[in-house]
């Protein structure tokens, strides 16, 4: 008895002492990827700057995170007091009024030294909603030494048609080696990511101006036919399930030719330790068709803040520490030029010692070269370059992924998947209530 | 002998559990009946209104509802007929004695404490890979074309994955109730003249009838909320071929975050389930009550 109460004696001063120094703590949900993994680490830095604050972490997968992160800010459940959002949900939580506006960030933070294109995407009506943490496009990643034997020579801006037959002319199945790697499971952000931004540089659109579905077009029929011609004849077998990640370990044991894939790929792909063609990898713009629009996306993880959250202030002063200028050099400081979270800021690409990054150069040109607002060829009534920016987006290019995953696993044919996937769009618009 | 006020007293002091117990299943329950008649988004928040029947006919006139209903039933059917057969088989192998045994039956049960995702994982990678997998390298071996399992047998592969994992258990119930047979009676057959084939059909199987009766109960339970697996290796894909009710309804209720689609959409699969579960207790409640 007496022991016990020693115990609640000790308990109780402990707690009285971690009272004393009363720090205001934040929550942050987390994606696990490296950049976000090496912030984390690094975030000591911030607490010795703001001693009052402490942090805590909440670190899951991208897809179980975006379904945690949407329940907690539509229920106003107020678990977190920064969120790693995307470009997708930006702009429309921002319309919903769900996220706390940073214009009002310090001037040292020089809001004008973000990269236009990725800005352009966090923004809704003048107000800056989410702080981009890194910033990623797509581009052409290709084996220079399999470019040589097959007697080409890759163009900084390739088009598709060269593409096709570069792919074809680097094939060799006996070998195992297969000239072109591209995503093909199913989801709004695997296969959808992909071929939406492609169909851009084909001309084709999800919606017409009055938000009818567009895969009856012949735009539609054309890059998707080509896609899945281009497979059959120089992609790996089992593609209909390869997304980024399986593609990404392809590439890095040498069975890929080329691969268009996100820009952060770049430093796997070329990294000693994990990549056996580290060496032999060059990078060219994602391709185009001539009609003025590359098939390159654009995607920022960035740092938002929800409306409903106490701990405003505080929340800010994180959100403007880990998308600094300052970050960025201290990243460099530390784990060097190559790993510093890419594709934010102007300064960062004016730096002549990130310059000498292997593929700094092209991420950027990859980056300008998307325009969110004006993603393909004809006017739309949507934002975003891979998705379109409504809610009912992501269960709706979730089922077409599907249509278009078994139309290149050759389980249906290209017109039946395309009928389908109009079908189920036109159905999915008229049950949301379009046009709005 | 219970009077009538004991027996009323022991009721009493039971309510608490039985009120709690069904307060457990009820509230959650009629919630998800409340919410399925409930235009309810959780993006466009502010638009809640009384929808009537209109979240069933939107899942129910799915054009993939009726393939999931159908990949549902393959997909149960598949393994246990499969994890029954061939829990039979290793069962009767392992009831025999030989060197090494308790190794043998550790390495047989192993698969059923693999988790569902990290198994799916496996095979989707090391074994039915098409360019670094096992198989396909086995098939080039042989001068074969590697075969593309998770495009071209989809919902068959799915069945490969869930039975490796079920296989142990049916195996294990199995051999236990074999164990428990009579070694006397088997060898009064033999001395009356049945061969192996008859001893087991005349007398092994009815034996372990009540033992496939079990199997076959709590498996159906577990198969027709099949997740893991699908989400892992194909998404539901190609196309809808491997789509089952489970993942329909969660394609409805995290992807499109509609929780009125998704709460009727759990409803419906709750109303199958039970009439697939009644269907099961009339068809083999005969061998219970024996």
């Amino acid at each position: 008895m007496k022991r016990f109460a020693n115990a609640l004696l000790c308990a109780s001063a402990l707690s009285m002492l971690s009272t004393a120094a009363l720090a205001e703590k934040l929550t942050i949900a987390m994606v696990n990827n490296g950049d976000m993994i090496r912030m984390q680490k690094l975030s000591d830095d911030f607490t010795a700057k703001n001693p009052d604050i402490e942090l805590e972490w909440v670190t899951l997968e991208e897809n179980i995170l975006r379904q945690r992160v949407t329940t907690d800010i539509a229920t106003k459940g107020g678990q977190y007091d920064v969120m790693t959002i995307g470009t997708y949900e930006v702009p429309i939580w921002g319309k919903q009024g769900w996220l706390v506006s940073l214009n009002d960030l310090p001037e040292t933070y020089d809001i004008d030294d973000l990269l236009p294109a990725i800005r352009g995407g966090l923004t809704v009506d003048g107000e800056l909603y989410a702080a981009p943490f890194y910033g990623e496009s797509s581009m052409v990643m290709y084996r220079t030494d399999l470019m040589e034997k097959a007697g080409m020579e890759m163009p900084d801006a390739p088009t598709w048609t060269f593409i096709r037959e570069a792919a074809a002319a680097m094939t060799d199945k006996d070998a195992g080696v297969y000239g072109i790697c591209l995503r093909g499971k199913a989801g709004w952000g695997e296969n959808m990511a992909f071929l939406t931004a492609t169909a851009n540089s084909f001309g084709a659109k999800w919606f017409d101006m009055d938000w009818n579905a567009q895969f009856d077009s012949p735009e539609w029929k054309e890059a998707l036919t080509f896609y899945i011609e281009m497979m059959n004849e120089s992609g790996p077998p089992g593609a209909a399930n390869n997304g980024f990640n399986e593609n990404l370990s392809l590439f890095q044991t040498g069975k890929c030719g080329m691969w268009i894939d996100a820009t952060v790929a770049a430093s796997f792909v070329t990294n000693p330790t994990d990549s056996q063609v580290a060496d032999k990898v060059g990078f060219a713009l994602a391709p185009d068709n001539g009609l003025g629009k590359r098939g390159n996306w654009l995607w920022a993880w960035s740092l938002g803040i929800p409306a409903g959250t106490q701990k405003a202030e505080s929340a800010k002063k994180f959100v403007e520490w880990a998308t600094s200028k300052e970050y960025l050099a201290m990243v460099a400081e530390k784990e060097g030029w190559a790993n510093v979270p890419p594709g934010t800021r102007t300064s960062l690409y004016e730096n002549p010692e990130y310059a000498k990054v292997p593929f700094a150069k092209m991420t950027l040109d990859s980056i300008n070269a998307a325009d969110p607002q004006n993603p393909t060829v004809d006017e739309v009534p949507y934002v975003g370059v891979q998705f379109v920016a409504i809610p009912e987006f992501q269960g709706i290019a979730t089922a077409v992924g599907q249509q278009f995953s078994a139309a290149l696993a050759g389980t249906t044919s290209i017109d039946d998947a395309l009928s389908n996937a109009q079908a189920l769009t036109t159905r999915e618009m008229q049950k949301a209530g379009y046009p709005k | 002998m219970a009077t009538a006020h004991s027996r009323s007293a022991a009721r009493l002091m039971m309510s608490p559990a039985v009120i709690l117990l069904l307060g457990w299943m009820i509230i959650p329950l009629s919630m998800t009946i409340y919410f399925s008649f409930l235009r309810y988004n959780l993006l466009t928040p502010g638009t809640e209104a009384w929808a009537g029947f209109d979240n069933y006919r939107y899942f129910l006139t799915d054009p993939a509802f009726f393939d999931a209903m159908g990949n549902t039933f393959v997909l149960v059917l598949g393994v246990l007929l499969i994890t029954v057969v061939g829990g039979i088989l290793l069962g009767l192998l392992l009831d025999q004695p030989f060197f090494g045994q308790g190794i043998v039956r550790i390495l047989v049960i192993a698969p059923f404490f693999v988790m569902p995702t990290v198994s799916a994982l496996v095979w989707k990678n090391m074994f039915m890979n098409p360019v670094n997998g096992l198989f396909a390298y086995l098939a080039t071996a042989v001068g074969l074309e590697p075969f593309d399992f998770l495009s071209h047998a989809p919902l068959a592969s799915i069945i490969l994955i869930v039975s490796w994992q079920w296989l142990p258990f049916a195996t294990l119930i199995l051999l236990t109730a074999l164990q428990s047979l009579d070694q006397e009676q088997l060898e009064a057959a033999e001395m009356d003249g049945a061969g192996p084939i008859n001893r087991f059909t005349f007398i092994m199987l009815p034996h372990l009838g009540r033992a496939i009766t079990v199997v076959i109960l709590i498996q159906t339970i577990f198969l027709l909320s099949i997740f893991a697996e699908i989400l892992v290796t194909t998404n539901g894909g190609p196309g809808t071929a491997t789509t089952n009710l489970t993942y329909l309804v969660y394609v409805q209720s995290l992807l499109q975050f509609d929780v009125g689609g998704g709460s009727a959409g759990g409803i419906v699969a709750v109303i199958l389930a039970n009439i697939v579960a009644i269907f099961l207790m009339r068809m083999i409640g005969k061998n219970l009550d024996a």
